[in-house]
């Protein structure tokens, strides 16, 4: 069954010239009791898609489901039982929480919006929160300041699970914590997810992690889904050529590992206000117009036309092509484009 | 509120609470005691200057104007604080509004306070004062009005910071109302300068109650207050000054009082650091004798060396304790180490770029050969910028945004390499498209903010070419840049460390990019260096229980995803720590008695490898165990 569900999702920002797409037409499913991992360079709209989903952001088209029904989150400010149903844990957990409230209140606040629960009770619960992210139950009476980056952490997941949320979106949950006590985050978002049945998804830019901790790979640029599918399907055999860039990147232990030339500067990600046209990737990509000059179609088509149809809905016109195994149909151009190019 | 306690025991503090305590006595008593003496008639003594019946004269009716203004300075002061109170009142919740509604309502609303903010005050006070009605009520609600605005802007200010944190982000998906918004999560958090900028409002509400009075829109008699006394007195200013300079001295000296608290309250809050060098005993870290620092297979001149290097802050912070590291021309050697590890520090003294508080000793210190403590500040400015470049996290930081990135290239070879202008215009050409910056012509016209991030940190490490550096210092520099640019960074990095011959020093949290670009790499820990080894060491595996948990415990591409990942548990000593023992004992499966009471040294092991620990790794099976401990400990 599919927990959370966004449908043609839109996100925009700004007015006029200065307008900006922030989210484009985003499909994604999250499965019941999976982990889904959003993973993309800044910019490329991963945050915002949370956001939306959560809320906090406008939704310019677009809907997102939950359990099927089309959730109001992000079209109004009303308190509803909907909202509560879908959490955030946000990247930097000395901003999350309210240094003037102590770490006890935080979790009640989150406890009295779920509403049933006496007063009483409530400090019990507290505990019992404390107790699922392995904190000690005397923390409830201190301020958020003489906690440590990991002890916050793991207050602001509390936070969120006392709401009793169904889908729980982690926003770059580690990336300002310390190398040591990112990997204890790590471990306790996988055990909460299994033993409390949650459906997760995960967004960061780091693709070791997101591997890590995700059972389907979700990947972003420029406010475009590029690619989705099971994470070592994704991770092994990937379809989108952006994909197998950000792979190739990610840094590995090993002696002296980094070969090749330093590339021009063109390198990087457009302005995201001044998307390229077609495929927003075609500038920079290796089996692109730049390589191929025939390939037009890459400046003129949105590659998302007819991904349904291609493995892990890829958004490239040449998904399955890549460099070392063109498609037949395509091999006796791409001969001749290479030996244009050179 | 200890901060506020310590901002008002400055003299200045001192003198602001005893002027508040007068005038707090005074409003309470002065009434009491005085009122009598205060509507006196004594018909024998009409309108007389200063005597010593009378040292503030009388006034028409021959009552003594000392009395008066004792009497008045409850009346005054009452409605000063209420005009400022109301002021607040009205102002503060107009100012939150539009933190809480919609967009396009937030935007007339904060219209709406730019208006009011720019209409002048006092003609808001006497057009409302003139409304409401002749008289005490009308002079407060007149003012309270003028006042409101500011806090309004100031709210809306403090608001829209508070409102735009995570915080309050996250109480909105928890689905929190809007008036427990407003009451838990922003009110608390802008209190603070609210109720500063109240204590400064009475002072300023009795300047303007004065002005009302004097209008005749104030006080009416038989009521009076200081301002009253002073419009009073003012029509015999030519004949006894005296009866208009009493009531005046009174408005302005509380006037003053109610700002200098506001002022002093506003410093405690800023949080001034008090602590000074002569406060503090020596830095209890002793140098330990002298440490040689690594021998390592490619003999070369050391371009930087520092030994026993410590760096201590006013009381008694030591964030870097005996650090010793030496870098050879053309080698590119890697810091990794967690916040608070101390590499950034280390890096800083070596640059002589620490902050002027900072205390630095070292037992050796030659950059180019050449020990900078003892050079002039001119000399040292000479060596220093001639020899070393350095490339931070951030390259904005490193870019002046009103200037030119060609002019910001310019000037540093001008500065150091005594180059005409012309000559640093194509130098900054050349060295743009060194860094691979497309059309460096066009390029160098450009402001830093045309840039895109990895293009601002290739023309930061273009600045750093333009002396021809001997040494590059780089803190993590790649660390704020996407994965796909961080790469083309990194090549650059290497490319410019290979045809410069220069020593770099790569700072860094992340082992696995500091393995690819250095040949060797100093492992910090808690300010001291735990481990030290070349790469290809570090891949087979470290000897350090700190080197090899940090390695278990970040996920990989190949991290086996049916297992937790390795944790460390605890967290790692702060800077004031002083326990004897190996500053990861407490954090380490392998600890023994001895690790927590004895300190190991930094030994060496084996070629080209220093470890600082009782308990080293050295086979696979014990690194395996090391990793297995952990998987068992769940926090």
């Amino acid at each position: 069954m599919t927990a959370l569900q966004a449908r043609g999702l839109t996100v925009q920002f700004g007015r006029g010239h200065r307008r900006l797409t922030a989210v484009d037409r985003v499909d994604l499913d999250v499965p019941e009791r999976t982990t889904v991992g959003l993973v993309g360079e800044s910019g490329s709209g991963k945050s915002t898609l949370a956001r939306a989903l959560v809320g906090l952001v406008p939704i310019a088209e677009g809907d997102v489901l939950l359990d099927d029904d089309i959730a109001p989150v992000g079209r109004s400010g009303r308190v509803t039982d909907r909202r509560r149903r879908v959490q955030m844990i946000f990247q930097d957990p000395f901003a999350s929480l309210n240094p003037r409230m102590t770490v006890g209140a935080a979790i009640s606040e989150a406890l009295a919006v779920r509403g049933g629960d006496e007063r009483s009770a409530r400090s019990l619960a507290v505990r019992h929160y404390l107790d699922l992210v392995h904190l000690d139950s005397d923390v409830a009476t201190r301020p958020p300041s003489v906690l440590s980056g990991g002890q916050r952490q793991r207050v602001a997941i509390a936070r969120a699970l006392a709401a009793n949320p169904e889908v729980l979106i982690a926003d770059e949950i580690t990336s300002s914590l310390d190398v040591s006590v990112q990997s204890a985050v790590l471990n306790l978002v996988r055990e909460l997810q299994r033993d409390l049945g949650l459906t997760v998804i995960f967004v960061s830019h780091n693709l070791a992690t997101v591997r890590y901790v995700s059972d389907v790979i979700a990947v972003m640029y420029l406010g475009r889904l590029v690619e989705v599918g099971p994470t070592d399907d994704v991770v092994s055999r990937p379809q989108h050529p952006y994909t197998r860039m950000l792979l190739d990147a990610v840094p590995r232990l090993a002696e002296r590992t980094l070969t090749g030339e330093d590339e021009p500067e063109s390198g990087e990600p457009p302005d995201p206000h001044a998307p390229p046209s077609g495929c927003h990737f075609h500038p920079r990509c290796p089996i692109g117009p730049n390589a191929f000059p025939e390939r037009q179609v890459c400046v003129e088509r949105d590659p998302r036309e007819g991904s349904e149809e291609r493995r892990h809905r890829a958004a490239c016109h040449f998904a399955a092509a890549g460099v070392s195994s063109p498609p037949a149909s395509y091999e006796s151009q791409e001969v001749r484009g290479v030996a244009h190019d050179r | 509120m200890s901060r506020w306690a310590r901002a008002l025991r400055t003299p200045l503090g001192v003198v602001a609470l005893i002027g508040v305590g007068v005038i707090v006595v005074l409003a309470v008593f002065g009434p009491i005691l005085w009122s009598d003496d205060a509507s006196r008639f004594d018909f024998e003594a009409i309108s007389q200057g200063a005597s010593r019946a009378h040292p503030l004269g009388t006034d028409a009716l021959g009552r003594d104007i000392l009395y008066r203004v004792l009497v008045a300075t409850r009346l005054s002061v009452t409605l000063a604080v209420l005009a400022a109170l109301l002021g607040a009142l009205i102002g503060v919740p107009i100012g939150a509004l539009p933190s809480l509604v919609g967009e396009r309502l937030a935007r007339t609303i904060t219209s709406f306070i730019n208006l009011a903010v720019a209409f002048p005050s006092l003609l808001i006070a006497i057009f409302v004062a003139a409304i409401v009605g002749l008289g005490a009520r009308g002079a407060v609600f007149g003012i309270a009005c003028a006042v409101a605005p500011y806090f309004a802007r100031l709210t809306q200010t403090l608001a829209s910071s508070v409102v735009g944190a995570d915080y309050v982000a996250a109480a909105k998906v928890l689905g929190v109302r809007r008036s427990r918004l407003l009451s838990r999560h922003i009110l608390p958090n802008v209190a603070e300068p609210l109720l500063l900028t109240s204590t400064l409002a009475i002072g300023e509400a009795l300047l303007s109650l004065a002005g009302l009075s004097f209008l005749g829109l104030g006080v009416q008699p038989p009521g009076y207050d200081w301002g009253r006394l002073l419009s009073e007195g003012l029509s015999r200013i030519y004949v006894t000054p005296i009866v208009a300079i009493g009531p005046a001295v009174a408005i302005i000296l509380a006037a003053l009082v109610f700002t200098l608290l506001g002022e002093m309250l506003a410093k405690g809050v800023a949080g001034q650091q008090t602590a000074r060098w002569s406060d503090v005993p020596a830095p209890p870290v002793a140098p330990a004798g002298p440490v040689e620092v690594a021998s390592h297979e490619s003999p070369g001149a050391l371009a930087v060396v520092v030994e026993s290097l410590t760096v201590a802050f006013p009381g008694g912070s030591t964030p870097v304790r005996g650090v010793s590291i030496g870098v050879r021309a053309g080698e590119i050697v890697g810091i990794v180490g967690e916040s608070g590890s101390g590499k950034t520090l280390t890096a800083m003294a070596i640059a002589d770029l620490l902050p002027p508080s900072a205390r630095m000793t070292a037992t050796r210190y030659e950059v180019q050969g050449q020990d900078p403590r003892p050079l002039s500040e001119g000399a040292k400015r000479r060596l220093f910028g001639t020899s070393l470049a350095i490339v931070y996290q951030d390259p904005m930081s490193s870019l002046n945004p009103a200037l030119r990135v060609g002019r910001q290239l310019g000037e540093v070879a001008e500065l150091h390499g005594r180059l005409s202008q012309k000559e640093s215009h194509r130098r900054s050409i050349d060295r743009l498209r060194d860094v691979r910056i497309g059309s460096p012509e066009s390029r160098v016209r450009q402001y830093p903010h045309e840039f895109s991030g990895g293009m601002r940190q290739r023309a930061v490490i273009a600045m750093g070419l333009m002396i021809d550096p001997k040494i590059l210092i780089a803190d993590e520099p790649t660390t704020a840049l996407d994965v796909t640019v961080q790469q083309q960074i990194l090549r650059l990095l290497r490319d410019v460390g290979g045809s410069s011959h220069a020593a770099a020093l790569f700072i860094s949290h992340d082992v696995a990019v500091v393995s690819q670009l250095c040949s060797r790499v100093v492992v910090m820990y808690a300010g001291r260096v735990v481990e030290e080894l070349d790469v290809a060491t570090l891949v087979r595996g470290p000897a350090h229980p700190y080197t090899a948990a940090l390695l278990a415990s970040v996920p990989t591409m190949e991290s086996d995803r049916s297992l937790p990942l390795a944790t460390i548990p605890g967290r790692a000593p702060g800077p004031f720590d002083e326990s004897p023992g190996c500053p990861f004992a407490s954090r380490c499966p392998l600890a023994t008695d001895r690790c927590a009471s004895e300190r190991p040294e930094l030994e060496s092991l084996a070629d080209g490898q220093r470890v600082a620990c009782w308990h080293p790794l050295t086979g696979d099976e014990e690194r395996e165990r090391v990793v297995r401990a952990r998987e068992n400990v769940v926090v």
